[in-house]
């Protein structure tokens, strides 16, 4: 198990670790997800041995790892940019780590063929760094990376240097990797949707700071905090006064910010009597997403702008009313 | 412990390059101030020089030559350097290593490269036109020596640059020119300045082109301090005019070293690769103006040692005639060959090793913080670079003679100047690949399980062996093509040399002499040659693998 405890890095003024408290149990999958700059990566780092802290401290089933130098911790990094080393070919890469542990070449042969082929690529032993393509690269840092059996994986946006479909593909790849060989992981991304397909938990870093920490599903549902939710692509972030007064009416939660999630409105067709909409406005703006529409509601009192999630067809000038479920809105911490 | 260890790693290499450098550098370089200040104090030393009429003439050509051989390198070689970083064509390798060539080929062999073009041409008077030891000798030779230095220098800046901001200058309505003028040419000035201060140092100290191509009325400062010392044996004034030029040098090499500084941190590291552009005729006038500008002297001298003489046709005569006893020389051409590469091995050995200390602490100490140690023997290296080879001869010729060694009539002198000249070679290819490694690379071998001390060895001297295989190269060319130190030491027939025997040749008028001076200048160039593409080359096989 890792734990960090106060764990405080400072760069100048700047601190990119700000106190972080974390906890990654054996066999758990962690995704630190934060914007570029959050000091998510000096976490990492840090936790490699590659950063020293200056407070707080790193340790692996309790043993306190300060004193322990980079290369004798058995832990596995993965570069955002790979750094393969490009004089070596796939097989001399791979087999790095393993020739540090002193394994001997038949078995190191066996394990290097093992997880190539674990990783997709099998038969790619002789291949020169150069001639890979992005996506092969990934594989063979990963490879790289796995081959050793380290006691935790720390992947640093493993993804990061794909395109949009590349990357989907590989989320869920990686996904079914890590949890078929069942090993210990903090991943570090910027992307929510890669963050929340892989983590059995994740940690959402903001200047320094783990700002908000849990299941995917708990931080979707309930942020907490502003930014957390803006951060996770929630548009409305609205300040609900007493009794429950918004800018366009009233909603069923607690003075001070809220969340209200862009799936919680439901049309109110005018000619069926019986719901009472919650909220009316004009439509500014749609957006066509596939399988529904997004559009921009300017509400009628307060010259709000919502984003409203919904499935039927709309044009712009349209006036609509809408209901809103209660469970798909959340109270946030200030 | 540790610590202790570290300091001992870092300060024994310093030492050594130390010793070494202070034995045959330094001491040499002061014996030739404290002679050339003399009792008479720094300001009579530079009145009397700068008094003199002849002097400041010299100066003034040594300045303005240097000044007209940069642009004019610049100028011609940019065009080419652009072409190669923007362009993709078949054989685009092949130029580049062959484009290398002219600048290690020895001086000597450069000047009797032109002078065989003139003959062949019929410019070396009585024609239409005279080159021959005119200031036009003189800028062509500059020129094809430091033309790959531009074509290196600035072509591996500009692939860096990223050509979507040209298209994007081009979109928004700039002309091609426009484009060249506004967006390329701000970028590249860093990396035109830090050329043209290289380019302008080596023409600036320029000697065995200046000897020979400009006969006996063009001088420069390092030719006239041959003069001096050798052929009216006035050490005092020599001496004076060493310590103008090293002045001149040593301001050179901080501006330069500054120049290059600024391009380091300039530069971001590219981490896109460029589309390839459409080939037209720009190509093909580059590489047309290249193939003149470098290939027609070597083909033309090739053509000159082949040449039967006044009746026409080819011969091998003139290389035949290599191993005849000639007057002129104390032994035979063939014999100069053989002490030049018998003088090569260990010059080339003390280089790697001296040059590979002095590596060391430039890098570890730039890595520890202790950048002091490094600025120092990164600065301090250089000079030897610039530094006229002259000037160092010169520095044997008054000190070597007496104190703790007394080597100056000792052959082992030979390989020990030749290693003085060749070390910042070494280093200056050796540091900027150390440096090239990817920080990213070690901490990803650290973190995989290899010590610190493992690190180095998988990932520092991977790099380092290439890079010591292409030092190895520079430094034997430069062993076989050392002229300006050499021609102070001695005459005996052990220390002839390739070179010296190739210049006394050249300045003997006839038909026969100057066949075989064509001849050994061939050889000498095939030899060059070869020993920089095999280091290259076996650099190259070291990289892949275990």
């Amino acid at each position: 198990m890792l734990t960090v405890s106060g764990a405080t890095v400072a760069f100048g003024r700047v601190k990119a670790l700000d106190l972080i408290d974390l906890e990654v149990a054996t066999g758990e999958i962690v995704a630190i997800l934060g914007p570029s700059g959050c000091g998510k990566s000096t976490l990492l780092r840090a936790v490699a041995g590659l950063q020293p802290l200056d407070t707080g401290e790193v340790r692996w089933d309790g043993e306190d790892l300060s004193g322990l130098p980079v290369h004798r911790r058995d832990f596995g990094l993965m570069f955002q940019e790979h750094a393969l080393f490009p004089h070596r070919d796939v097989a001399a890469n791979v087999a790095f780590g393993l020739r540090m542990q002193k394994m001997e070449a038949a078995s190191r042969r066996r394990r290097v063929r093992d997880v190539l082929a674990l990783v997709g690529l099998a038969g790619f032993e002789e291949r020169q760094i150069a001639t890979l393509s992005g996506g092969e690269a990934q594989r063979v840092a990963l490879a790289r990376s796995l081959a050793p059996k380290p006691q935790l994986l720390m992947l640093d946006e493993p993804l990061g240097s794909l395109d949009r479909p590349r990357r989907e593909e590989l989320t869920e790849e990686l996904r079914s990797l890590l949890r078929g060989i069942g090993i210990t992981v903090l991943h570090v991304t910027h992307d929510h949707d890669e963050a929340f397909a892989v983590g059995d938990r994740v940690a959402v870093m903001q200047s320094g700071r783990i700002a908000r920490i849990g299941t995917p599903a708990d931080i979707w549902h309930d942020p907490h905090r502003g930014e957390v939710a803006r951060f996770l692509g929630h548009a409305n972030v609205v300040t609900v006064g007493e009794d429950g007064a918004v800018p366009w009416g009233r909603l069923p939660v607690p003075a001070g910010p809220a969340v209200v999630r862009a799936d919680a409105f439901s049309r109110v067709d005018d000619s069926v009597p019986g719901d009472d909409p919650v909220v009316t406005g004009t439509v500014a703006d749609v957006r066509f997403r596939g399988d529904r529409f997004e559009l921009r509601l300017r509400t009628d009192p307060g010259d709000f702008e919502l984003l409203v999630r919904d499935p039927h067809p709309a044009a712009t000038g349209d006036r609509l009313s809408y209901t809103i479920d209660p469970a798909k809105m959340a109270g946030l911490s200030s | 412990m540790r610590r202790l260890a570290r300091a001992v790693i870092l300060v024994l290499p310093a030492l050594a390059v130390g010793g070494f450098m202070a034995l045959f550098f330094v001491w040499p370089i002061g014996g030739v101030i404290a002679r050339g200040l003399g009792g008479s104090g720094p300001a009579a030393v530079l009145g009397d020089v700068l008094g003199s009429e002849s002097h400041r003439s010299v100066i003034w050509f040594t300045v303005w030559q240097a000044a007209v051989s940069t642009a004019l390198t610049v100028a011609v070689a940019l065009p080419a350097a652009g072409a190669m970083a923007r362009l993709q064509f078949r054989g685009q390798r092949i130029v580049r290593a062959l484009s290398t060539v002219p600048f290690v080929l020895p001086t000597v062999v450069v000047a009797a490269a032109f002078e065989g073009l003139f003959d062949r041409f019929n410019l070396s008077g009585g024609g239409a036109l005279t080159l021959r030891h005119t200031v036009w000798a003189i800028l062509l030779a500059h020129v094809f020596f430091n033309y790959a230095v531009v074509l290196r220098t600035v072509g591996a800046h500009w692939s860096a640059l990223d050509a979507r901001v040209e298209d994007q200058a081009r979109v928004l309505g700039a002309s091609r020119l426009k484009v060249f003028r506004r967006v390329v040419l701000p970028r590249l000035a860093p990396s035109i300045a830090a050329a043209s201060a290289i380019v302008f140092l080596f023409s600036f100290t320029s000697f065995g082109v200046v000897l020979v191509l400009g006969g006996p009325t063009r001088a420069t400062i390092e030719t006239e301090i041959y003069r001096y010392a050798v052929t009216r044996i006035d050490l005092e004034t020599a001496a004076a005019l060493a310590v103008v030029q090293l002045v001149a040098v040593v301001a050179l090499v901080v501006v330069s070293n500054a120049l290059e500084r600024r391009r380091a941190v300039a530069e971001p590291a590219a981490s896109f690769a460029n589309a390839p552009r459409r080939r037209g005729l720009g190509l093909v006038v580059n590489l047309a103006l290249m193939a003149a500008i470098l290939g027609l002297p070597i083909a033309v001298l090739v053509e000159r040692s082949l040449a039967a003489g006044r009746g026409g046709g080819y011969t091998l005569r003139n290389y035949n005639a290599l191993a005849d006893r000639v007057n002129l020389l104390p032994d035979t051409a063939l014999a100069a060959l053989r002490n030049s590469l018998t003088f090569a091995v260990p010059a080339t050995s003390l280089a790697l090793l001296v040059g590979g200390a002095a590596t060391l602490v430039v890098i570890r100490s730039g890595r520890r913080g202790g950048r002091g140690l490094g600025r120092f023997f990164d600065v301090g290296l250089t000079l030897p670079l610039g530094t006229s080879a002259v000037t160092v001869g010169l520095g044997f010729l008054l000190v070597l003679n007496r104190g703790p060694i007394d080597i100056r009539t000792s052959v082992i002198i030979v390989p020990i100047a030749h290693a003085v000249v060749g070390i910042p070679f070494v280093v200056r290819t050796l540091v900027p690949m150390l440096r090239t490694v990817n920080p990213r690379t070690r901490e990803a071998a650290a973190v995989l399980g290899a010590s610190p001390r493992r690190v180095q060895r998988e990932v520092d001297l991977r790099v380092a062996a290439r890079g010591l295989a292409v030092g190895a190269g520079f430094a034997f060319a430069v062993s076989l093509g050392e002229f300006g130190a050499t021609s102070f030491i001695p005459r005996r027939p052990e220390t002839l040399t390739a070179p010296l025997a190739l210049f006394r040749l050249l300045g003997t008028p006839g038909e026969t002499l100057r066949g075989q001076a064509m001849a050994l200048a061939v050889a000498l160039m095939a030899l060059t040659a070869v020993a920089v593409f095999v280091m290259d080359l076996w650099g190259d096989s070291r990289r892949g693998g275990f």
